[in-house]
């Protein structure tokens, strides 16, 4: 059966990367972030996915061993 | 597009395009493990306890609980954490301890099939049919509010939004079966929490942490003549029911809402019992509700705290934050009028995703739970029994089991636009199921315990129970009612000060009845079944489960006590 940490893995990475290359993109722009009291969420909330995408991705790849 | 009300820019399209790519390709992956009836309708009894774990609380984590738990939060404050704590965790620990063992060990598909194998076939067409019919229909009511959701906030076309959710529901869980549809609330599980997050440190921000939100609400809390705070508090003011907000004493939360309630829902309603009996083992079974029960205690901090920060944003002075529809406060845009608060393009496309996903993942879920009770409680006992040649019967009931899919999906669409006609039908839903619920819980609760319970108690029981029900709300309303979906069309002979207050009461009068019926016809009916055919699915009659061979801290007893802990330090710390 399908490892379900695998597709969680890799959607978060893909998000993740997505999110915070975007918030990275949009840095600069404090109009964009006057909702959020100038706190950059989508680089924040990406890195966030990102980290939990990779954790997610090494557990399979421990389990594999 | 013109009066949407959000604007969504690409970035916030491809992330709800990418989740959906992975909701369809993770049932195209499953699509080949699906060789027989028992994969499709029973995930093949084979997830392990976290991912059942999760999939258990997130069925119960469809987007109109979110949304109307929040818009609680702002009504009713942190008293709305009962639902979450002593309206759930109890259930999900007896559950665990007393009543997986028999569910799981009695090797039954479904709940109907454990009610036709402890007591008779009666007792299982009767819970089989009420069951298949209700979750049809709540899986159309939410398939009719997420289209009208995205009509009001996307500006998205109502037809096309509920045909595509639709399709989108139907082609994943045709392909994959119960198992995409428990792979699916895992991942909306994550996305839910990750997509509300930022929501929660904002507004914690905005308002200056929790002390600076207690600060707040004080003089918004005594305008509406309560104790200052009695929003941020759950036991303190619940000595009388006039002095909460929520307008039920102690008691009533205690025994209704803790017990009769909170046992017939996560005890005995199939949506959610399916989730744990597809674990692997009966370990993993017992663990399912004990391992959703800890992410189940914060997500009060994830739905309902946003909900009370949300009642300080609209009565902040010069604030542009309202949740106000045509001038009147509709509470079920809290979550959705925060999202437009605070969230910038981008994290905004992140959060809708959420929410779509849970929606879908609510349909899902109701829609494999249908197939299980379609193809094996009516269709092999009604309409086509099995033939003996095994292979060829699990093929067969394979076909059903996926024809069932698509025809649970299209009588779904019909019942979305039937919702639409009638505006109260998810009220009248609401109190069906109520009914429904807690004969049942009493029912299987006597069946499990007790011996000497037998088919015909059973079924006048559960019967009985319901006109119970039936005949309490009819005679009885809330206060401030104005149609007779709320009560009181035999006459008024009570007046409940809410809404919830006549709930809670409907239910313990229905449990109760049903278990004094149940008994007493029990005791005046022979049973029928002997000792050896009710082994396994009555605690006197079935050996002590050992769990020596596993791990201590895996143990269900071990978690079951941490759980218990953990909820009531909780309790002690928002008393």
């Amino acid at each position: 059966m399908l490892d379900i940490r695998i597709p969680i893995g890799l959607l978060f990475t893909v998000l993740g990367i997505l999110l915070s290359a975007y918030g990275i993109y949009t840095n600069a722009n404090t109009e964009l972030y006057s909702k959020s009291f100038q706190f950059n969420v989508n680089l924040w909330s990406g890195l966030g996915m990102l980290v939990f995408g990779v954790f997610m991705l090494l557990l399979v790849k421990k389990k594999k061993k | 597009m013109g009066n949407a009300l959000f604007h969504l820019e690409w970035i916030d399209y491809a992330i709800m395009i990418i989740y959906f790519m992975f909701v369809l390709g993770i049932g195209w992956v499953l699509k080949r493990y699906m060789k027989d009836a028992n994969a499709f309708l029973e995930a093949g009894r084979s997830m392990p306890a976290w991912v059942a774990g999760l999939a258990f609380i997130s069925t119960n984590l469809g987007a109109l609980e979110v949304m109307g738990m929040a818009g609680s939060g702002a009504k009713y404050g942190m008293l709305t954490t009962h639902f979450y704590w002593v309206g759930a965790i109890p259930a999900m620990v007896f559950l665990a301890i007393f009543m997986m063992p028999f569910y799981y060990g009695s090797k039954a598909r479904s709940v109907p099939e454990y009610l036709k194998l402890r007591f008779d076939e009666k007792t299982r067409g009767l819970n089989a049919i009420l069951f298949a019919v209700m979750t049809i229909l709540a899986s159309g009511i939410s398939m009719y509010a997420l289209a009208l959701l995205m009509e009001k906030v996307l500006g998205w076309d109502f037809n096309l939004s509920l045909l595509l959710s639709a399709a989108i529901v139907l082609v994943y869980t045709y392909l994959g079966g119960l198992s995409s549809a428990i792979y699916n609330e895992v991942l909306q599980f994550f996305i839910i929490v990750i997509g509300l997050l930022p929501i929660v440190f904002l507004g914690l921000h905005e308002v200056g942490g929790w002390s600076g939100l207690k600060e707040a609400l004080v003089p918004i809390v005594s305008g509406k003549g309560f104790e200052g705070d009695s929003f941020t508090t759950t036991w303190k003011y619940t000595g009388q029911a006039t002095s909460n907000p929520l307008g039920v004493e102690w008691y009533g939360i205690l025994f209704g809402l803790g017990f009769v309630l909170s046992f017939g829902y996560w005890c005995t309603n199939f949506l959610i019992v399916q989730r744990a009996m597809a674990a692997k083992s009966t370990t993993a079974a017992r663990n399912t509700p004990l391992i959703g029960a800890i992410p189940k205690m914060l997500i009060p901090f994830l739905i309902i705290l946003p909900g009370i920060i949300a009642l300080v944003l609209m009565n902040k002075t010069g604030s542009d934050f309202s949740i106000n529809e045509n001038g009147k406060p509709n509470y079920d845009l809290t979550i959705i009028m925060l999202l437009k608060h605070y969230l910038p393009t981008g994290v905004l496309g992140l959060g809708i995703t959420a929410l779509l996903a849970s929606f879908m993942s609510g349909m899902a879920g109701n829609v494999s739970a249908f197939n299980t009770v379609w193809t094996y409680d009516i269709y092999q006992s009604y309409i086509r029994p099995a033939t003996g040649d095994k292979e060829a019967d699990s093929k067969h009931y394979l076909k059903v089991g996926r024809m069932a899919t698509v025809f649970g999906v299209l009588v779904s669409i019909a019942a979305a636009y039937l919702a639409g006609l009638f505006g109260n039908i998810m009220d009248f839903l609401q109190t069906i199921f109520s009914m429904i619920n807690a004969p049942l819980f009493a029912v299987i609760f006597l069946g499990m315990f007790w011996k000497r319970a037998t088919g015909h108690g059973a079924f006048i029981g559960l019967l009985g129970g319901f006109l119970v029900a039936l005949l309490h709300h009819g005679l009885t309303v809330p206060a401030g009612a104005t149609t007779l979906v709320k009560g009181g069309w035999l006459g008024v002979m009570h007046t409940y000060p809410v809404e919830m207050a006549q709930n809670f009461w409907t239910a313990i009068y229905a449990c109760a009845a049903s278990a004094i019926i149940a008994v007493v016809v029990s005791l005046s009916t022979t049973q029928k079944k002997t000792d050896d055919e009710l082994r396994g699915l009555v605690y006197s009659l079935t050996p002590k489960i050992k769990e020596d061979h596993v791990v201590w801290y895996m143990r269900t007893n071990t978690l079951a006590i941490f759980v218990l802990t953990m909820m009531v330090v909780l309790s002690v710390l928002f008393w």
